[in-house]
């Protein structure tokens, strides 16, 4: 589970299928395969004929959710090696998308905020997509020092993998960056930095 | 009144001082002997003479250098100056208001002519004179409100206005306490506050989010922040934490007199004509505590108000590590004597 509190961070309410939607876009990731599989036994499979999913497989390969999503049988389904294709997917997706279309995301926070990222370019409301956190609670952290971005973080200090300074993950998020604010923890005292903890399994 | 503009830095070397007439109009943010949150806004109107509340635009003998200070800043890091796409409108209201403000106030130094839509900005202090087309940004050398906040102390930010709540659209950033343009760009009232501490939960930023929702046109608000700094440095961004940081472990007794500075935030709510956003201005003051006990009252009070912080805004405002050298310097200061209401001096 995420902390609760932060008020940057978006909330990630959950994918509840909207039966007035024309056409359905589920971008997915890892364990997010599984939210939509229970909104399937939820909600009956009326709406995947109308539905596209982009997936990707991420740190949940081993459990094959690619088998059970085309099982489903939707309209479209695609099956992505890595994000970067999934991105140019995605994009292409929106390009095309009509007056109607839903947009459901579902997965590790740091997918959620970067497909949301691609969603707002394209004019999305945010509050209009649907997002369900699920998976590790690894965070994407931007260095405020360098600007690099560190994906999948899980402890805090952690070292930046773009200028190495030992950054403190804070608990405030940006939605147009998609990531926490990382910032210098032994800046007073180079050096003093405390041993990492595991804060976000 | 003809300004005699000072010569000085804020960085390096650190020759930034506040002569003897700055220092008596210094915006002291405590108008008592201790401190909390609260919505402490009050009407953006003309104060005392010679008060930092004498000009709602205020000008004083820092002018100068704080401009050269803006651009190095800028030259190092342009993302402390964003507007997203939607602000263009605003941006010019925001030129507008400074111009007019500044010219109105000190024409000795500053003149605005306007023939129709063709203005002419003369700026005597930076030695600017230009002619534009307003609403024609091509007709400038920066975006509009580049343009002027490279000419007017301070840090500017715009929010705009939708869905009921204010979002923080456009900004010229680069003095202040602590706190990222490039992150919280885009982000709405409540989420860049959001690291704020206890305020969230006594409900301070539901009651002035409401108050400035309703914000009128031509009657701006106002309110003072605060923070301490270890030496007389503007850019006190998280960018550069790494690099102003190591400067809290340099204040010893002997020092600290000299190295800590009380930085106090004049913060100006406006609304703007055009595009009904606000501008929010928030003008940094530093004075040195060797400076600032040099008036009594503010000896005596100064003390009092840092022992009765409760230790989450010690932490949030990065005073942990320095605050018992601070009040065993400061209490010599304080003859435990009454003081008066208000926070000017006697």
């Amino acid at each position: 589970m995420l902390v609760a509190g932060i008020k940057s961070r978006p909330e990630y309410k959950g994918l509840d299928v909207d039966a007035h939607a024309k056409r359905h876009l589920f971008v997915l990731e890892g364990e997010g395969a599984q939210a939509l599989i229970d909104q399937v036994g939820a909600k009956g499979r009326d709406f995947l004929a109308k539905s596209e999913i982009l997936y990707l497989a991420a740190a949940a390969a081993p459990k094959a959710y690619d088998v059970a999503l085309s099982a489903l049988s939707p309209d479209v389904f695609w099956h992505a090696p890595t994000l970067q294709p999934l991105l140019f997917r995605l994009r292409a997706c929106l390009d095309l998308a009509r007056m109607g279309t839903r947009l459901y995301i579902a997965g590790t926070e740091g997918f959620i905020g970067q497909i949301m990222q691609v969603a707002m370019e394209y004019g999305i409301d945010y509050h209009s997509i649907h997002t369900e956190h699920r998976g590790s609670a690894a965070r994407r952290v931007q260095c405020v020092h360098c600007k690099g971005i560190t994906d999948n973080v899980t402890t805090s200090p952690f070292a930046c993998t773009h200028c190495g300074l030992p950054l403190l993950v804070r608990d405030h998020y940006s939605r147009r960056l998609g990531a926490f604010q990382g910032v210098n923890i032994d800046a007073e005292e180079p050096g003093t930095a405390p041993a990492p903890e595991e804060m976000f399994p | 009144m003809t300004i005699t503009f000072r010569n000085e830095t804020f960085r390096d070397d650190f020759t930034f001082r506040n002569s003897l007439y700055n220092i008596r109009r210094f915006p002291f943010p405590f108008d008592r002997d201790e401190y909390m949150y609260s919505v402490n806004m009050e009407p953006h109107v003309r104060g005392k003479k010679d008060s930092v509340f004498e000009n709602l635009i205020d000008v004083d003998e820092h002018y100068v250098a704080e401009m050269l200070d803006r651009a190095l800043v800028l030259k190092e890091d342009p993302l402390r100056c964003q507007a997203l796409p939607h602000m263009m409108a605003a941006q010019w209201d925001t030129l507008e208001l400074l111009m007019e403000h500044q010219a109105q106030d000190y024409s000795e130094h500053f003149t605005l002519t306007k023939n129709g839509d063709r203005w002419r900005w003369i700026n005597r202090p930076m030695g600017i004179d230009d002619t534009f087309t307003f609403g024609d940004p091509s007709t400038l050398p920066y975006p509009p409100m580049e343009y002027i906040t490279r000419q007017a102390q301070g840090d500017f930010c715009i929010v705009d206005q939708r869905d009921n709540n204010l979002w923080m659209d456009a900004g010229m950033v680069t003095t202040q306490a602590d706190w990222s343009l490039d992150f919280d760009i885009g982000m709405n009232f409540m989420e860049w506050h959001g690291p704020v501490p206890l305020a969230h939960q006594i409900g301070v930023f539901d009651r002035a989010l409401k108050f400035l929702l309703n914000l009128q046109q031509g009657k701006p608000t106002r309110r003072l922040n605060w923070t301490m700094t270890v030496n007389p440095r503007l850019d006190t961004s998280p960018e550069n934490y790494h690099k102003w940081g190591p400067d809290r472990a340099t204040v010893t007794p002997e020092n600290v007199g000299e190295k800590m500075h009380l930085r106090v935030e004049l913060q100006s709510l406006w609304r703007l004509p055009r595009s009904n956003a606000i501008l929010f201005v928030i003008r940094c003051y530093l004075i040195s505590f060797n400076e600032l006990v040099t008036v009594p009252k503010w000896g005596r009070r100064l003390p009092r108000v840092l022992k009765s912080l409760p230790p989450e805004i010690v932490d949030y405002k990065g005073l942990t590590r320095n605050r018992p050298i601070m009040l065993d310097w400061l209490e010599k200061y304080d003859d435990g004597s009454p003081t008066s209401p208000g926070i000017f001096p006697d």
